[in-house]
């Protein structure tokens, strides 16, 4: 840690990171939105534009395809922008900008270019915004080489992985934690850097291990406190990082506990927890006491209604239920 | 027009008889490396798909000829043109497309992905209209740092379209930045249409109600003009003018070069059935080296003998660069899993 830290919000902590990397470098600009004059849709970017001009705090019209790419080239052109989508479900307007050029130009390009730049913005649901701003797009991003995909879900690493991200010579996919901006936590002061690649164990236990990213992380800590209230001490892992993917943590954990439980929000058909289930298979296959089980989103659109929602994506007890399963104290 | 017409007077680089000679090879240079191109496809030794220029040789010509150095240029698929203009060594820019390790991408692009990123060739692209917002995106980098000692604010970026990308949400988008960027003489842009009339096999008439593409630019407010893409001369006037005017405000402009290629679209194109053999007859005697081969001759600036020796030195050329390409070696296996990704992690996911 740090020498000194204060609590922050998830909103203030990326606010921090953005704007102490654009003092460090001037190369590094932002693009988005309304991130300017309005201050961000979700006040990310708020009061940001005072500081740096509107020059390097950019307000874009709607067209995330144009933007995107315009970012592309800027980036192919040395500067650092960090590109904000208003939500990560008009990344599809750009996808063929982040996919077909960002991820792959620098490949094609025999290695002669590079892209770093930063994409970001809130993923996944959890406020009622119905079945067209409600996507969890990891594995649909996590799929191509050449892009990183990481999603912070503390406001330390929120602060510390933005710092990585915007000094990294790739195209980054920054998958933020929406439903979070307002939760608080310490946040280190200076240069706190997280590394991707790393996983962080939120919680250590030797019975069970609980897995997932984003926000979920916070729904299997309050699931691991119920199950230690009936003897089940149960191993939290946030991956932070899902491109690049740290096998290490996950593989000695389930060394240690012989049990996983794989939790996302997203659908479970070609999700991320099929990606972690598989890899435990083959490289911990031995010390597997149980089959990894996933605990994914209904496979159907988001809904609005609050009830629906709710139901739609994991729950406390659902989590709970896998881990007993694995755990075989609980039949299916 | 009437400032590009006194430069002509004054014997601006349009009319100097010994710069036009010198472009005249480079188109017969082109050309002579595209028919061989389309040999290597038909002989299995090119893959994938083959986009040749031959017919649109004066616009890239004319206007690559207005480059400075630090500007940049970026382009569609049918780029081979381009990388030659640039400098490029013509046998790197057939090993690519033979896809041998020697190419200028280390064949990791072929014929639709060329870049030599060292004399400001920022890359061929495959997906229509996908490198628009690219090249708008540069221009901007390009007065970013304005005022500063990293500023380099005499630089530009040629951005070539083609007419078929004129359609697509990414033109649109990247237009409007670009004319709204302008307005603060950020966005150094170029925007040169290569209007060919096809898109693949589909007419501009077929494409759009408006088939006035130039005038597509006044929606976003780009100042633009239209320009006959077969006369060298006629290009190269045009192209002196906007590059000075582009530098010079930091504004976008947009050229409407009306060109025609007389090749089909992609070296599978063999049917053409959407276009007669009339239609491709009439323009082949507007074709931009036959038109400048008989104003060379016209003003005696060039005997027939020179114009046979200089044919023979572009075989010689592209010959050399057809062997070297033939007799390269395919890439390193290694190189499969090299340039994923930049700095520390150079491939993440290698098994």
């Amino acid at each position: 840690m740090a020498e000194s830290s204060e609590t922050r919000t998830y909103r203030e902590a990326l606010r921090a990171g953005m704007s102490e990397e654009m003092e460090r470098d001037e190369d590094v600009l932002l693009m988005g939105e309304d991130i300017g004059v309005y201050g961000g849709t979700h006040l990310i970017t708020d009061g940001l534009i005072d500081t740096f001009g509107p020059k390097r705090v950019m307000d874009t019209p709607i067209s995330e395809g144009g933007f995107t790419g315009a970012a592309i080239g800027m980036a192919m052109m040395g500067l650092k922008p960090v590109v904000e989508m208003m939500t990560w479900n008009f990344s599809f307007l750009a996808a063929d900008q982040i996919i077909q050029n960002a991820a792959k130009l620098r490949y094609f390009s025999g290695g002669q270019v590079q892209v770093p730049m930063v994409i970001r913005g809130p993923n996944g649901g959890g406020v009622q915004l119905s079945a067209q701003h409600t996507h969890s797009l990891e594995s649909f991003y996590g799929h191509f080489p050449g892009l990183k995909v990481v999603a912070p879900v503390t406001p330390n690493d929120a602060k510390g992985m933005m710092l990585t991200a915007i000094r990294d010579p790739n195209p980054i996919i920054f998958l933020e934690a929406g439903a979070l901006y307002g939760t608080k936590g310490e946040v280190e002061d200076g240069d706190n850097a997280v590394p991707f690649g790393q996983a962080r164990i939120a919680r250590e236990g030797s019975d069970v291990t609980l897995i997932s990213y984003g926000r979920q992380v916070n729904l299997l800590l309050r699931v691991a406190d119920t199950l230690a209230d009936e003897g089940i001490q149960a191993e939290v892992i946030d991956l932070r990082s899902l491109r690049p993917f740290d096998e290490k943590t996950i593989v000695e954990s389930v060394q240690k506990t012989h049990r996983a439980v794989v939790v996302q929000e997203q659908w479970k058909w070609f999700g991320v927890a099929s990606e972690v289930a598989a890899i435990i298979q083959e490289q911990a296959f031995d010390h597997l006491d149980a089959p990894v089980e996933r605990v994914s989103g209904a496979e159907v659109p988001a809904p609005y209604a609050r009830n629906l929602e709710i139901e739609a994506f994991p729950g406390e007890e659902q989590v709970a239920s896998a881990a007993k399963r694995v755990l075989y104290q609980e039949v299916v | 027009m009437s400032e590009g017409k006194k430069q002509a007077e004054s014997g601006s680089v349009a009319t100097n008889g010994e710069r036009l000679v010198e472009l005249y090879r480079k188109m017969v240079e082109i050309r002579t490396f595209e028919e061989a191109t389309q040999k290597g496809f038909r002989q299995g030794k090119v893959g994938g798909y083959l986009h040749v220029y031959i017919g649109q040789e004066a616009v890239a010509t004319g206007f690559i000829d207005h480059k400075q150095d630090g500007d940049k240029v970026i382009t569609a698929y049918r780029d081979h043109a381009h990388a030659l203009l640039l400098g490029a060594d013509p046998k790197e820019v057939m090993a690519e497309l033979y896809g041998k390790g020697t190419g200028m991408v280390k064949g990791k692009g072929g014929s639709m992905h060329l870049f030599d990123v060292e004399r400001g060739l920022m890359g061929g692209y495959g997906i229509v209209a996908g490198h628009i917002p690219l090249g708008v995106g540069m221009a901007y980098a390009m007065r970013y740092h304005e005022g500063s000692e990293e500023s380099d604010e005499d630089s530009m970026v040629q951005l070539y379209l083609g007419d078929g990308s004129m359609h697509n949400a990414a033109f649109h988008e990247a237009a409007n930045l670009s004319g709204l960027w302008g307005k603060e003489g950020w966005n150094p842009c170029l925007f040169i249409l290569e209007n060919n009339q096809y898109g693949m096999g589909t007419s501009v008439e077929r494409s759009t109600a408006m088939t006035d593409l130039a005038a597509k630019f006044d929606a976003y407010g780009i100042e633009n003009e239209k320009v006959d893409g077969m006369d060298l001369e006629a290009v190269l006037e045009c192209a002196e003018r906007v590059t000075q005017k582009v530098r010079e405000t930091g504004q976008p402009h947009a050229v409407d070069v009306i060109t025609y290629r007389t090749a089909p679209h992609g070296a599978g194109d063999f049917f053409e059935k959407y276009r007669t053999k009339e239609e491709v007859e009439q323009w082949r005697e507007r074709d931009p080296i036959g038109l400048l081969e008989k104003k060379l001759l016209d003003r005696e600036a060039v005997t027939e003998g020179d114009l046979e020796e200089y044919q023979n030195e572009a075989r010689e050329t592209v010959n050399e660069a057809v062997k070297f390409a033939d007799e390269s070696e395919e890439p390193d296996i290694s190189e499969l899993y090299t340039d994923v990704y930049a700095g520390a992690d150079e491939y993440m996911g290698e098994e």
